[in-house]
């Protein structure tokens, strides 16, 4: 469990990263910190490991404050991966995911053994890619050595500062995917830092929403796709996500039709059943107004809201 | 060339005596200019605040005209070796410093950050990463220091160093063409042999993963 209590980061230059920021992460969670850039999201996340320094309040892991552990031993019983990948260019992979193993004082044997596992879980086999160098290898597969590497020292908690955002679409949907899996399967507590609001809804079992350095909202992903606290915390999930999936906001609202409700609603707009996802969404925030009635023609289809929307988008991503 | 080579044999002690002690000169000055410069170097890329004036000082010193340095070390020091040997490491000085500095300083951050992130320490990061990746760039600053070197040592002479300048003074002086060439040719021979020496080794240096860039 990781908890942060009242913590404030004014860097040098007089910015104000973080105001106040209480927060707890529960074990063996994965939890999406997410907001846009300059939000402090980053720097919280940092404090774990202790990259960053709190100006004031304190961070514990299983309720030991972080400031009083060395920093270095620390940092050797959390996993690390960051967006930049950071492989080591001059050493094999087998020297790069054995480092922290090996910082720690294993056995070959032990290191050996552990370093195969994660491989395979991970889908590279390991007599191939062992010898190799990093920059022989694709983006997506030196990522994931990168969270070979995080993981291979066996700690309880790993930290992702936005680690798939550089990587091609199907090379992050692969990862995503395969980090949840490991993440269950491992139970492992991960902090994932990203400012991609698909990626936090899709692997998440909670969701942290900042801005400006402060909490906006802390939900599951149904939590807030259902009951968004505020403006910022629906327009992030909302016209920002269509933004980004362009696909699915080119469909027509008829598409959705089974999920349409019936019952009349307070505030609505009357809109024809052809328009589609994205002007809905962007409609629903502009006019601030809770549904949409969906007229085919003459005919009534039912009442759309926000929720019903991004769930719909949702699902529907999976089947894709 | 007829008495270029009798020129050799008549005086083969003298060049080969003054070629012993140019190698001399230039290997000990370089080792010790190593000895100063990479260090420092590493210790101005880790408090950059120091970078700025510690390599603006040797750099000043660079454009001391070789010559001049020598003369001017004269008064303080006298003549001999020793005043050789230091003009010398004051020339190898800036190419090493200001190489492993570079070396160093444009490692790609992210790398450090996973290093630290990971739980390395400082000296660790400065052992297993920072210096094998920037070994390339050392490697070539020793290079440039070297031929560098090689050069200036013929200067040597005049502050009664030795040195194949001896060969080449003693050759200007007597107008005996055929000496200042038994001179200047072993210098440059020296240079080139050195460097091409040192870019083996730079090449065996370079860390194997490296290569595969491109």
């Amino acid at each position: 469990m990781i908890q942060f209590d009242k913590i404030t980061k004014v860097f040098e230059n007089g910015t104000e990263a973080l105001k106040d920021v209480s927060l707890t992460i529960p074990a063996e969670q994965l939890v999406a910190i997410i907001g846009p850039s300059g939000c402090g999201k980053t720097t919280l996340m940092k404090m774990i490991n202790r990259l960053e320094i709190p100006t004031s309040g304190e961070v514990y892991v299983d309720a030991k404050a972080v400031s009083s552990v060395d920093a270095v031993e620390l940092r050797k019983t959390i996993g690390y991966v960051i967006q930049r990948i950071g492989l080591f260019p001059h050493m094999s992979i087998e020297r790069n995911v054995s480092l922290v193993p090996n910082l720690k004082g294993w056995t070959k044997e032990k290191t050996t053994e552990r370093i195969y596992e994660l491989m395979q879980m991970v889908g590279l086999d390991p007599n191939q890619y062992l010898s190799k160098y990093p920059l022989e290898l694709s983006g997506g597969q030196q990522q994931r050595i990168g969270v070979v590497r995080a993981l291979a020292g066996n700690p309880a908690i790993v930290l992702m500062d936005e680690p798939f955002s550089a990587l091609d679409p199907i090379s992050r949907e692969q990862l995503q995917m395969e980090t949840k899996n490991i993440q269950k399967k491992l139970k492992k507590t991960i902090v994932f830092v990203t400012h991609d609001m698909d990626e936090a809804l899709k692997i998440a079992d909670t969701i942290v929403v900042m801005r400006n350095g402060q909490i906006e909202q802390i939900g599951t992903p149904t939590e807030l796709i259902e009951t968004p606290i505020n403006h910022f915390v629906k327009h992030f999930i909302g016209v920002e996500r269509i933004n980004r999936k362009r696909s699915v906001g080119k469909r027509e609202l008829q598409e959705f039709i089974p999920t349409f409700k019936q019952s009349e609603q307070s505030s609505y707009l009357v809109v024809e059943a052809n328009i589609t996802v994205e002007e809905a969404i962007k409609l629903l925030e502009k006019e601030d107004i809770e549904s949409l009635l969906v007229k085919k023609g003459k005919k009534e289809l039912g009442f759309v809201n926000q929720s019903i929307l991004l769930s719909a988008m949702l699902t529907k991503e999976e089947v894709l | 060339m007829q008495t270029f080579l009798e020129t050799i044999q008549s005086r083969s002690d003298l060049i080969q005596e003054s070629f012993l002690q140019h190698i001399y000169l230039s290997f000990i000055a370089l080792a010790i200019g190593i000895g100063i410069a990479l260090p420092l170097g590493i210790f101005v890329a880790r408090y950059r605040k120091f970078a700025e004036p510690i390599i603006g000082v040797t750099a000043v010193f660079q454009t001391i005209p070789s010559l001049a340095l020598f003369g001017f070390l004269v008064p303080l020091i006298g003549i001999g070796t020793m005043t050789a040997l230091i003009a010398l490491i004051i020339y190898a000085l800036l190419p090493i410093l200001r190489n492993t500095y570079t070396g160093i300083t444009t490692i790609d951050e992210s790398i450090i950050e996973a290093g630290r992130g990971m739980g390395m320490t400082k000296s660790q990061l400065l052992r297993q990463i920072e210096f094998p990746l920037a070994l390339p760039f050392i490697m070539a600053g020793i290079r440039t220091a070297t031929v560098l070197t090689v050069g200036i040592a013929t200067l040597a002479t005049f502050v009664g160093a030795g040195g194949l300048g001896d060969v080449i003074y003693r050759g200007l002086q007597s107008y005996n063409n055929a000496l200042v060439l038994a001179g200047a040719l072993p210098v440059a021979l020296l240079a080139i042999l050195f460097d091409l020496a040192l870019k083996w080794i730079e090449k065996k240096a370079t860390p194997k993963g490296l290569n595969t860039r491109g």
